[in-house]
């Protein structure tokens, strides 16, 4: 059998074409990105970036309601945006296989928050499965098509990011020629009026029940009997770290966290002295297992915030303590839009303009910290319309206020808030910043960028169309390296009475192939203002000159934009050598 | 052959090239029959700021995550990211480092400064330190975007796969018109 070294999110790609789906859908969000990148890859399988991860959740239901095996792949915040659908789902049942892949992110490495999904599966009564490699994500995905058939509901297959980024080896296996169920009207099963989901209530009950005798003889969940001083029930990567540093212990290992197999996890419990959990993100198996009555010690130990590492087990129960790390004085690096970007003009200028910038999600983000410091709030997706919407109703001067958001933000949530600002009357100025990609993720195409998942040319979404269908008066398009238009048309946006849009379009420079990367040098006129440093720019520094120092660019980094020329009082910045 | 697990931590700025590394890296330990996990953070971290990618091998690999205290290389792509790693290595291990500066925002704009005797104070912690100017044999080799080849080739010399997996590796993970000069890099930081 063909081995391949793959990453969690390939392996579930790969899983998927295993089990011989033909729909998979999603929006790209850190971890969980390539899932789809990679499903996408293969000709049997169709694949969509979805505007946002609600309608993913939905063409994949409709996908196995019509009979056939889908995947739908997001990040965790993602779930709060497909919930909706995912909850009455479960009333529904599927007809062909349905999983979801949920990506978590312990720490925040590409985040506003952590969530833990297993909370998803108790709240919305869905089965929760969890690899700890590449070759279980593979397995398990797999696996999660034909219970989510046999048991009549979608099935959460949840990675972290360390499952999801981390390679591991794979056996590669044929693909199913999986036959589709075919679509069999079904009104009682799909439509969930009150009376028939009410009959529905019913059956996810019995499955449940059902699912919860099938964890307790399930080979997804095994104990590994060794010394029986110690037991450890766990899951995830955390299986993974319990292994390398405590290779003695008895384990538990979960592969299906909801629901739980009481006995299995009582009679291991009867066979070990100690019986601890070691889990990340707070007590998810811990509380169930508590109220059975049994004693066990987890959080006392590890802490609900962030990563749960190999070290921080063997510190709590091996006795093995590594010395503290000292701590990090040196200069932090923190990510940076990049040299060329075409977002930094605008936020110089917004800076500049010392304007109130209610934020959103995206590489604009990176415009919140020093020396830009022009991002004010960054919540979720397409939060910063409404917010400064709600900032304006509140007495916050709107000519003072703009919300910022990538075209790829705007067409996931952006939309119904700016209905809003017409229809609920306010001046909310939006600047959609338009780079035709979804950059932050890695350059994944989007409804307005012209061509879909598989790369082949698809319709875009007029965007400045789209704003004034929704009644906005003012919509304005700029090229954001022109920054005296930029500004001008910024100025104008502001003092419209009512809602504006300003569009900044150009492309992502990471992508741009008619970009020039001629770059730009300092010549001897410069004073040392320093003022081209507050374009926040990765090829611009500051060159120690005896008596004074003087800004230089780094050639090799400079993408010729000229940004930093447009700023220099002196005029001292020319392309090509000073 | 061997029964530890080998730990390599490979750091840098985003943008440096890292992952073709540890994608080299990879198939040689496969070339070799060897268990072996790799685990990076992509999204945020690639847009200049500090990255981390982790590769451990040997007979049976389980955690993907190199602990504290227990890298044998760190292999540096920049001198401010090696030092930023040192608690990583095991005692007595070895830092291979790249002779760049890449300043971080904070040092551009003036609110902190790049330390000083980056090499003093590595060599000071009792590691052995192979400090190179990998952009200017990458520049001999044809390209100065090659500098992380001659990263890999130096780091060859303290790993026991013969050449001939090396050279395998670069061949089936570089685009083949940048072949010739990513093997003359490798040739340079492995002599």
């Amino acid at each position: 059998m063909e081995q391949k070294l793959m990453t969690g999110n390939e392996a579930v790609a790969r899983g998927t074409w295993e089990a011989g789906a033909t729909v998979a859908a999603a929006y790209p969000g850190t971890p969980s990105t390539e899932i789809t990148e990679n499903a996408a890859k293969y000709a049997e399988l169709y694949a969509e970036w979805a505007p946002n991860e609600k309608v993913a959740f939905e063409v994949a239901l409709g996908a196995a309601v019509a009979g056939a095996r889908a995947m739908t792949a997001m990040k965790h915040v993602g779930v709060n945006v497909a919930a909706d659908a995912l909850f009455t789902s479960v009333y529904t049942g599927v007809n062909g296989g349905l999983t979801v892949v949920c990506a978590d992110d312990p720490d925040m490495h590409s985040s506003q928050n952590e969530q833990d999904t297993r909370h998803y599966g108790r709240a919305a009564m869905l089965p929760i499965l969890e690899p700890s490699s590449s070759q279980e994500a593979k397995d398990f995905c797999k696996l999660a098509f034909s219970l989510s058939e046999q048991f009549d509901t979608p099935v959460i297959l949840r990675l972290t990011t360390r499952i999801a980024h981390s390679q591991s080896l794979v056996e590669l296996g044929e693909r199913e020629e999986y036959v589709s169920k075919g679509y069999k009207k079904d009104a009682a099963k799909y439509v969930m009026s009150p009376g028939f989901a009410r009959k529905r209530r019913l059956e996810v009950q019995k499955h449940m029940r059902a699912l919860s005798e099938y964890a307790e003889e399930s080979p997804l969940n095994r104990a590994e009997m060794a010394d029986s001083s110690i037991g450890i029930i766990t899951s995830g990567v955390l299986y993974q770290y319990v292994k390398e540093v405590l290779p003695q212990a008895s384990v538990l290992k979960l592969g299906m966290t909801h629901p739980l197999p009481r006995r299995l996890i009582e009679g291991f419990a009867a066979q070990v002295d100690k019986l601890y959990v070691v889990e990340e993100l707070g007590p998810f198996l811990e509380d169930t297992i508590k109220s059975w009555g049994l004693a066990v010690t987890g959080q006392e130990l590890f802490s609900p915030i962030g990563e749960v590492f190999a070290q921080d087990i063997a510190a709590a129960l091996g006795g093995v303590s590594l010395p503290p790390l000292p701590p990090d004085e040196l200069p932090a690096r923190p990510p940076l839009m990049c040299a060329g970007c075409p977002h930094r003009g605008l936020f110089y200028l917004l800076h500049k303009h010392k304007l109130t910038v209610t934020g959103d999600i995206g590489c604009y983000t990176l415009a919140a910290g020093p020396p830009l410091s022009a991002i004010d709030t960054c919540v979720c997706m397409g939060s910063s319309v409404s917010m400064a919407h709600g900032m304006e109703k509140a007495g916050h001067p709107a000519h003072k206020t703009v919300a910022v958001l990538g075209e790829s933000t705007f067409l996931h949530s952006g939309i119904h808030p700016l209905i809003n600002t017409v229809y609920n009357q306010s001046a909310v100025t939006t600047i959609i910043l338009d780079n035709s990609t979804t950059a932050m993720t890695g350059h994944q195409h989007n409804p307005a960028s012209g061509f879909n998942a598989k790369g082949r040319p698809a319709p875009a979404v007029d965007i400045p169309a789209l704003a004034t269908a929704c009644g906005v008066k003012h919509v304005q398009v700029v090229d954001p390296f022109d920054l005296k238009a930029t500004e001008n048309a910024l100025k104008a946006a502001l003092q419209f009475a009512g809602p504006s849009v300003l569009i900044t379009k150009s492309p992502c420079i990471l992508l741009d192939k008619k970009a020039q990367f001629k770059p730009y040098a300092v010549g001897p006129g410069c004073t040392g203002c320093k003022i081209c440093l507050k374009m926040a720019c990765p090829a611009l520094g500051l060159q120690e000159v005896p008596g004074r120092a003087k800004a230089k660019i780094e050639a090799a980094q400079c993408a010729g934009c000229g940004l930093c020329a447009a700023v220099c009082p002196s005029g001292s910045i020319t392309r090509g050598e000073a | 052959m061997m029964n530890e697990t080998t730990n390599i931590l490979i750091v840098g700025v985003g943008g440096q090239g890292t992952i073709l590394t540890s994608r080299i890296i990879g198939h040689v330990t496969r070339a070799g029959g060897l268990d072996v996990k790799i685990s990076e953070i992509h999204g945020m971290s690639q847009r200049g700021g500090s990255v981390v990618t982790q590769v451990r091998f040997g007979e049976k690999v389980h955690s993907p995550i190199i602990m504290p205290g227990t890298a044998n290389i760190i292999l540096a792509f920049e001198k401010l990211e090696a030092l930023r790693y040192l608690p990583w290595l095991k005692k007595g291990g070895v830092v291979i480092m790249n002779d760049q500066r890449v300043d971080p925002m904070p040092v551009i704009v003036g609110s902190a400064s790049y330390p000083r005797e980056i090499i003093q104070k590595i060599e000071e912690s009792g590691a052995s330190l192979l400090c190179v100017d990998a952009l200017a044999k990458a520049r001999e080799a044809g390209n100065a975007k090659s500098f992380n080849v001659v990263l890999l080739g130096l780091l060859s010399r303290y790993l026991v796969f013969a050449e001939e997996l090396w050279l395998e590796a670069i061949e089936k993970s570089v685009a083949e018109r940048f072949l010739e000069v990513n093997l003359a890099a490798f040739r340079l930081g492995r002599r």
